[in-house]
């Protein structure tokens, strides 16, 4: 499709992503968005690491830094992890099923669009009077108590990209339960595709629960309701089961994927297909299933008394097992193989040991007497840095480097690759590891400052080091992704040459239809099968024949930026501001007459024909 | 590549060399020199669970060594590997180890959180309704400031806690504004204040330990209330059971503080004008909880620090009073009242002179 593309003027390729509800391209706008915001967010970071740095610290003061630290996790999970892991599923997974797209591409843009609504709302709270300062999650007591608009941006923001991802989430299950290739069955999936499948469940069950939070919070922030409100009878503990009844399964929403992009990298470049494949599927499926029975491991001192902190300990303790099982299962397709390392999978043999670190602690924390002292400690703080930075975003930079052929049909450079993960895994351990002592210590978490003489000093330092060589790291990694998009070395179908499943065996990146014909699954690892019998490329499973496509459409955009717009409306309407109201109503008025013309308007595609089918043979060549 | 896992394992080695200077925390903060039977026993724990997940970091770091060192691709190598599809031995041996580590850990686990949750003591109330054979405070936790009440004792305190040693000492946990969460590391681990309901624990101090530290701990708020929320310190003093009953005497007897000397009479007059609304100076304070909007000022001249924070002297005194806004940002006194410099220098004199133990 980049060819069509280039041909183009500016204008006009922006016109082509606004409208786009192609799966490549929306993974590109995912790509985009998400690590947009992925830097916004390690920013930051750095604020907070140059504040702690040293006792006493001005650098920022009490308020700005809740502010910061509240924006550095909602960012890092609500606008970077879940649009980044969405950008890998929508650039591979229909690739690996052997579909032509998602199952509904028109809902797909949409999700895009209301996540980037959402993102870009949040986020104007800095322009706008101040962001939310009650943490990522904004417990009951002091959201309410937080006075100005801050919290409202979280509130109303979350809602709008909340549904983007709920939606997503579906579209994902639609299309791999109904458009897998023929030949391709449920054991034959990828992992990715596996894992992406799980998640997508997770998403479906886990989302709704904030949406009931956030709604409620909306209303007694802005509607004057008591729905948390202690004093005239309701209960802020509500909204911690809310929040982690999500919360809990939203970290296995980021990891799973995870955990699938690594399974892909481990089988490509040890030259094996992956060890215990069907354990490593029930694993997973367990994984997911599990995370839904342990939120309450978040509240051990809340006070819900001893049987379920013994409860909670227990089942929480029980999900090493299914993890467990994947870390052996990854070393052992490891094992045996011819491993070539390159920047993905130096990545993915780093996660071993940084996550099982993570992983341990994840059970030190499960012994529920012993939380009460890491409870809110930068222990907690260590941990999960440990599982999101060790597990997710490691994850998601060796996605990046590994995909990167597929989606933009160029490699990234090796060499700074492998510079900027040697830098990123040295920085990584330098500001985490030292975390676990600092919360033993006797740190609490979310301090903007920490008086001298308390032995933090040392730690503090060290940690903010660390996290100087990180943002070093991700600075050599855009300028990989400048230099490389600039040089823009085209490369053919199977760039990493040992690529297994059905992605590797279409042109890099595919055609906007992505497969000609429809190809014949054999096995798992379907490509890789064929390649073993020296095949060229996939049997086709049809003959070749008209493809229907979906037509592009402006609407995902206007449905988002209406809801956009009521939110501004929703939240000063609190301050009796006389247009409030009409600019809630105008925005609605948008977004319904939006999905009112989707309704009525037949829109039926567009088919492309046999014979250009053919003319492109040349091309899909060439690229 | 050697060459740069080297390099790591330097960065590694110098981390943990930072660490030992580090040592294991300052013995009045740290979870890592517990001071007292549940901090022990989390202790304890800790260094269970740390010892087994050792063995499990040790199984997977020499797999994982073998692993990346043995079957590293030769330069043009294009052989293609045995394809293995598993191995059910393995599996299941990794899947069984792992189970019965954790069932190893589950059970000390389990009865801990029974123990830690046992406060039955502070139920048995003899006929006046006074706690039988326990000592009880309740903790009421305020924007960035603490109120330790003893009920049986009929005294109200704030800011430093002041507890017996080597004997349990239950809590009654509550917050008046937003949630907080009541820390003591050296002691043991936290329990929330929440705005709803009260939590109930108990905690130990060990005399010995109690020593090493000149009986005072650090007290910690855990749970993010605000932007002071760092500021939310308070102190532990821990006295014999004899001192201890000398201390409470002590409190119960003062009945109004007496201002010594001309200044501290005329701080005595200011205070009695704009700052009474809020701050008790008795430490017999019978007035109900909502009507205590800030901190029990009786022993201010024994404080370990002003406003919890501050060096415990007359110049920090005199700026808090002044500008509270500037070292606890979002406090709830500042903004409260009016008062000129000379006012201020009075109201410090009389306040430092506010005391309770006979020294």
């Amino acid at each position: 499709m980049s060819t069509y593309a280039q041909k183009k003027g500016f204008g006009a390729t922006v016109w082509d992503y606004l409208t786009t509800v192609d799966h490549k391209k929306i993974a590109i706008l995912y790509l985009i968005a998400g690590g947009l915001f992925f830097v916004v967010g390690g920013l930051e970071a750095m604020f907070i690491r140059i504040q702690l740095a040293v006792p006493d610290n001005d650098f920022i003061s009490a308020g700005l830094y809740n502010e910061i630290l509240t924006m550095h996790g909602t960012t890092m999970i609500f606008l970077a992890a879940m649009p980044l892991v969405f950008a890998f599923m929508n650039a591979v997974l229909p690739l690996q099923i052997g579909a032509r797209d998602v199952a509904f591409p028109f809902v797909n843009a949409l999700g895009f669009w209301l996540f980037f609504f959402g993102g870009v709302f949040l986020n104007l709270s800095w322009f706008l009077g101040g962001a939310p300062d009650a943490g990522w999650t904004s417990y009951a007591s002091l959201s309410l108590h937080s006075e100005g608009h801050n919290v409202d941006f979280y509130v109303l923001g979350l809602q709008i990209s909340g549904i983007g991802t709920l939606i997503g989430g579906i579209n994902f299950l639609a299309t791999i339960i109904n458009m897998r290739a023929p030949g391709m069955t449920y054991m034959r999936m990828p992992l990715f595709t596996w894992s992406s499948f799980v998640v997508s469940a997770l998403i479906l069950f886990a989302f709704p629960p904030l949406t009931v939070g956030l709604v409620l919070m909306m209303f007694d922030r802005m509607f004057g309701s008591n729905f948390f409100d202690a004093t005239a009878g309701g209960n802020t503990i509500i909204w911690e089961h809310l929040f982690w009844i999500f919360g809990h399964p939203e970290v296995y929403i980021l990891i799973l994927p995870a955990f699938g992009i690594f399974s892909e990298i481990f089988a490509t470049f040890s030259r094996k297909r992956l060890f215990g494949y069907s354990s490593m599927v029930f694993a997973t499926v367990l994984i997911g299933f599990l995370g839904f029975m342990v939120w309450a491991h978040h509240m051990f001192t809340v006070g819900m008394g001893p049987i379920a902190n013994a409860i909670f300990a227990v089942a929480t303790m029980a999900i090493a097992v299914p993890t467990g099982i994947k870390i052996f299962n990854w070393m052992f397709t490891m094992w045996g193989g011819s491993i070539k390392f390159t920047t993905p999978m130096l990545y993915a043999t780093a996660f071993i040991p940084s996550f099982v670190a993570g992983g341990v602690t994840g059970i030190m924390l499960a012994a529920a007497p012993a939380d009460y002292q890491y409870h809110d400690s930068y222990f907690v703080v260590a941990h999960f840095h440990y599982v999101i930075v060790g597990g997710v975003v490691f994850g998601l930079l060796a996605g990046t480097h590994f995909y990167w052929p597929k989606m933009f049909g160029t490699m990234l450079n090796e060499k700074l690759g492998k510079i900027s993960f040697w830098l990123f895994l040295i920085g990584f351990h330098l500001t985490f590891f030292i975390q676990h002592f600092l919360g033993l210590m006797g740190m609490p978490r979310r301090i903007f400052t920490y008086l001298p003489g308390q032995g933090f000093e040392t730690g503090n330092l060290i940690s903010t080091v660390g996290a100087f060589f990180m943002a070093v790291a991700v600075l050599i990694l855009l300028i990989n992704i400048i230099m490389t998009s600039i040089k823009n070395e085209r490369v053919g179908n199977d760039p990493w040459e040992d690529g297994r499943t059905l992605e590797w065996a279409i042109p890099s990146p595919p055609p906007f239809y992505n497969f000609k014909q429809l190809p014949l699954v054999r096995g798992l690892d379907a490509y890789w099968v064929e390649k073993m019998e020296g095949k060229n490329g996939m049997t086709p499973a049809e003959p070749l024949g008209d493809i229907h496509m979906p037509n592009s459409s402006i609407l995902p955009l206007v449905m988002s930026f209406g809801l956009f717009v009521a939110a501004f409306g929703a939240m000063y309407h609190v301050d009796d501001k006389s247009w409030a109201i009409p600019v809630l109503v105008i925005g609605l008025l948008i977004t319904f007459g939006a999905m009112f013309i989707r309704s009525v308007k037949d829109d039926h595609g567009f088919h492309i024909h046999k014979e250009d089918l053919l003319d492109d043979d040349d091309k899909g060549a060439k690229a | 590549m050697r060459k740069r896992l080297q390099k790591w394992r330097i960065a590694s080695l110098f981390a943990i060399l930072a660490l030992l200077l580090a040592g294991c925390g300052e013995p009045f903060v740290s979870a890592l020199q517990p001071a007292g039977e549940v901090a022990k026993r989390q202790y304890d724990l800790m260094i269970l669970s740390t010892s087994i997940m050792v063995l499990v970091i040790i199984a997977v770091v020499v797999i994982f060594l073998i692993v990346i060192f043995r079957f590293r691709r030769k330069e043009g190598d294009k052989s293609i590997p045995k394809q293995i599809e598993g191995n059910h031995k393995l599996e299941i041996i990794w899947t069984v180890i792992p189970i019965l580590l954790l069932l190893i850990l589950a059970v000390p686990t389990v009865t801990a959180t029974f123990d830690f949750a046992d406060t039955k003591a502070m139920e048995k109330k003899d006929k006046d309704g006074k706690t039988k054979d326990a000592l009880v405070v309740n903790v009421r936790a305020n924007l960035y400031w603490w109120e330790f009440e003893y009920p049986d004792l009929g005294i109200v305190t704030s800011q430093d806690l002041v507890v017996p040693t080597d004997e349990k000492v239950y809590f009654n946990l509550t917050a008046s504004d937003v949630k907080h969460s009541f820390w003591i590391p050296a002691a043991g681990g936290k329990m929330d204040t929440n705005v709803e309901g009260e939590n109930q624990f108990w905690l130990e101090f060990d005399s010995k330990k109690a020593e090493n530290v000149k009986d005072v701990f650090y007290g910690k708020c855990a749970e993010l209330c605000g932007p002071s929320h760092a500021l939310m310190d308070f102190k532990v003093k821990t006295k014999s059971r004899a001192e201890f009953d000398q201390w409470a005497a002590d409190m119960k007897k003062v009945k109004k503080p007496v201002a010594e000397g001309d200044l501290a009479k005329q701080g005595e007059a200011v205070f009695n004008k704009s700052c009474i609304g809020c701050h008790a100076v008795t430490p017999n304070d019978s007035r109900p909880e909502q009507a205590r909007q800030a901190p029990n000022l009786a022993t201010f001249g024994e404080r370990e620090r002003i406003a919890g924070v501050l060096e415990h002297d007359e110049e920090n005194l005199k700026n808090w009073i002044k500008d509270p806004e500037q070292f606890k940002p979002g406090n709830t006194m500042t903004g409260t009242y009016k008062v000129t410099d000379e006012q201020v220098d009075a109201l410090a004199a009389y306040l430092m002179g506010l005391k309770v133990e006979e020294k």
